[in-house]
């Protein structure tokens, strides 16, 4: 019988760079009801004119096998690659985070975010900003850390990831 | 015709032309002879250049929706791509239906839809609309031309896209500025497409694991759809010389009809929802399918968890994205219809292994059982003056118009009279056949009957309609009597939205809410008033003198075929049933009110 257990899945999408492509993709998953969990693009290519779009996206296999095929069969995309079963790759996202505080949450948070190895990109006498770049999980829990010692916001980038050894898309 | 074609070049990379120009030099070197429009302001620079040449022929339609159908019945009945043009705004949006019709029936049509000018996109300017964003669904692609110089390759790219792979509806949005503009036009294109490049070749590894699966099948069964049609009439004969030769049953989708032939002994008949005894009891029996063409509609499967539980699946399609989509598939085979049935058919006869002809021949005796059952009977009262049996109609019909020996075009509309046209014509050739079947859009027959007739001048084209879907492109009569279109107009009057009636009566204890088609206009008159002739027959005596003297004016004409109220299209595989849950003819009915047998409460919010 059809596997209804989902998986998440990290699309690799190569595009070419031409105006209403993002919206086709977008349009593509909300017409047919499949989840966006993080979405990424920017040019890669100068001189080919291409985008690369990253997706994170979960659903049952055969789902997920539509989305690849659905992706496929638009006209400007060149090339769409499920990374979490074509072997093994790296996702990696980066976040700015915003911590308020003084006195020991303060020092807690420079502390956490030293062992996180998050950088400080801004700093005022009440407040930092970190930049932390890392998987999913990473981020998640240092956000979480950040909570209780005066978290005031995150701007992410979502997921961008690529597959690991020597060849290309 | 190259060195004309080359001389033609060198004498357009020198010379300059307005974008109008060049979008009908490149519909020219595309072979397009005719197009469907409708004209208004931001296309006047395109009419302007129709009027001042020759080659290719605008149809004035009466509504931009009925271009768009125009030009699917051209384009279905052609194999060609059928051309639309219409104004920005209103003429764009009136274009949607025609354009998803076209869409989920796989009809590669190309409609140019003027736009505002550049500089005032966005600006909620008179007759705008965000047409690329609103097609965007609708459509397999769309553009949106943005500079003179791109226009001749856009022209050509949305054929390509049209055509290729799975066809379908593209898109070419042209702002005012950019038709007047001046550019260069150079011609047809030779580089490949950068992105879009479907495969046709089907991997040679997978024709062999299907063929394995065909020798070794005991019930097989071969389901062929639209696919075949689209591949081109060679796949078609190449579908029943793998029928013939394997000995298998064939049926065919809606959107198959024609692709092999209806009176051949190995043809089950159309299978689905309304299709026959025969052909769903051998989808549902089968243990080994194979579909060509075909995308598993739920029209098609009914409950897709009891649908033909025992089989290997072999599933061919160019589109990858149609393969596993409802129905997990044993063996799927990318590419071609004919290039896969030309692959099937020489692996077939390279593969040593004997089929089980016993087998097979068991299996055939238990589907002539199923035949024998006769699930298509009526009763038709003979007395002159008894009622008409919609079913007796299209009998009628096709037995008179096949004596005419003329080429016959069908179309239909949405409803009863659709399902019994699939039922009771015999199609036997491709291309012969135009229902919106993915849609169902009510109001496509006529205006798909006109583009149908424009393609084939000499041909029958007649339009099976219901009273209610007639009314909702009835202003395309004027196109018919402009154009001097003969196209037949054969309305199974019931006086209801049948459809809907029928599931009234079985799904929603008979309560007919709003489907009564209350205050009709007198169809003998309004055919009058429209130029052409305008015929009735209400009791059966009158049925064949009407139909008689429909098939011998060479006019367009309205025949009000006024018909039993209460039938109802039997076979019915209600939503949410199995193949096997099938309702058939009054006989064998199961009883009314509450829903019949199979009908669940999940299957009722099911269309």
């Amino acid at each position: 019988m059809t596997d209804m257990t989902t998986r998440q899945a990290v699309m690799a999408v190569l595009v070419e760079n031409e105006a209403g492509v993002l919206a086709r993709v977008i349009g593509l998953f909300s017409g047919r009801g499949y989840n966006i969990e993080s979405l990424t693009v920017a040019p890669v290519d100068e001189t080919k004119n291409q985008s690369r779009i990253t997706i994170v996206t979960t659903g049952t296999p055969m789902v997920i096998e539509q989305i690849k095929a659905q992706l496929d069969r638009l006209v400007p995309i060149h090339k769409v690659s499920d990374l979490t079963i074509e072997g093994p790759h790296i996702a990696r996202e980066m976040a700015l985070i915003k911590v308020a505080g003084t006195g020991d949450r303060r020092v807690e948070a420079l502390r956490i975010a030293d062992a996180f190895r998050a950088r400080v990109v801004d700093a005022t006498t009440e407040s930092f900003i970190f930049e932390m770049t890392g998987s999913t999980d990473k981020l998640d829990a240092f956000i979480n850390l950040m909570r209780p010692l005066g978290l005031v916001e995150v701007s992410r980038t979502g997921v961008a990831a690529i597959a690991r050894g020597p060849r290309g898309i | 015709m190259s060195a004309t074609a080359t001389h033609d070049t060198e004498t357009l990379a020198t010379e300059t032309l307005s974008g109008a120009e060049i979008v009908l030099r490149a519909l020219k070197d595309q072979g397009v002879d005719v197009i469907f429009g409708y004209p208004g302001g931001a296309v006047l620079p395109i009419y302007d250049a129709l009027f001042q040449q020759n080659a290719i022929r605008h149809i004035l339609v009466r509504h931009e929706q009925a271009a768009v159908h125009a030009a699917e019945g051209y384009a279905r009945s052609t194999g060609k791509v059928g051309v639309v043009l219409v104004t920005s705004g209103p003429g764009a949006t009136n274009a949607v239906t025609g354009l998803v019709d076209a869409l989920m029936d796989s009809i590669p049509v190309v409609c140019l839809t003027g736009q505002v000018p550049t500089h005032l996109i966005g600006n909620d300017a008179f007759q705008e609309a965000d047409t690329t964003g609103i097609t965007r669904p609708a459509t397999k692609h769309n553009y949106l031309v943005r500079n003179v110089a791109d226009v001749g390759r856009v022209v050509h790219e949305a054929f390509y896209v049209a055509r290729s792979g799975r066809p379908g509806p593209v898109v070419i949005d042209l702002p005012k500025d950019i038709l007047i503009n001046k550019g260069r036009y150079n011609g047809m294109p030779e580089a490949t497409h950068k992105s879009y490049r479907p495969a046709t070749e089907p991997d040679p590894a997978a024709i062999r694991r299907a063929v394995a699966m065909m020798k070794g099948s005991k019930r097989p069964i071969v389901y062929a759809g639209g696919g075949v049609i689209n591949a081109g009439p060679e796949a078609s004969r190449l579908l029943a010389e793998l029928v013939h030769l394997t000995g298998f049953p064939c049926t065919n989708t809606l959107m198959g009809l024609g692709a092999f032939p209806a009176s051949d002994k190995q043809f089950l008949g159309m299978l689905g929802m309304h299709g026959t005894y025969e052909a769903n009891l051998a989808m549902h029996g089968c243990d080994v399918m194979v579909n060509i063409g075909a995308r598993f509609d739920d029209r098609v499967t009914g409950r897709l968890t009891a649908f033909s539980p025992n089989s290997l699946k072999i599933h061919a399609d160019i589109d990858p994205s149609s393969i596993n989509k409802n129905v997990r598939v044993d063996c799927p085979i990318i590419g071609d219809a004919t290039k896969i049935l030309r692959a099937l058919i020489a692996a077939w006869k390279a593969d040593e292994t004997k089929p089980d002809t016993g087998a097979i021949a068991a299996w055939w005796r238990q589907i002539e059982q199923w035949r024998a059952r006769d699930c298509l009977r009526f009763r038709q009262p003979t007395a002159a003056d008894a009622i008409i049996k919609p079913q007796y109609a299209i009998q009628r019909l096709y037995d008179l118009a096949s004596l005419t020996g003329k080429d016959t075009f069908i179309t239909t509309e949405v409803g009863q009279h659709q399902m019994w046209a699939a039922q009771y014509w015999k199609f036997e050739k491709p291309n012969r056949w135009m229902t919106s079947g993915g849609l169902g859009t009510m109001g496509y027959g006529l205006p798909a009957g006109m583009g149908v007739q424009i393609a084939h001048p000499d041909a029958l084209v007649i339009d099976i309609a219901g009273e209610a879907s007639i009314l909702m492109n009835i202003q395309e009569m004027s196109t018919l009597a402009q154009y001097r279109l003969p196209v037949k107009v054969f309305i199974l009057n019931n006086e209801y939205m049948g459809m809907v009636r029928q599931w009234q009566e079985l799904l929603h204890g008979g309560r007919y809410s709003e489907s009564y088609s209350a205050a009709l206009p007198d169809f003998v008159k309004l055919a009058e008033s429209f130029h052409a002739v305008g015929l009735r027959a209400t009791k059966v005596g009158e049925l064949d003198d009407v139909i008689g003297e429909m098939l011998a004016v060479d006019r367009p004409v309205i025949a009000d075929i006024c018909v039993d109220q209460k039938e109802n299209c039997f076979p019915m595989i209600p939503s949410g049933a199995a193949h096997n849950e099938m309702l058939l003819g009054p006989d064998d009915q199961a009883p009314k009110g509450s829903g019949g047998a199979g009908v669940t409460e999940e299957g009722m919010v099911l269309v």
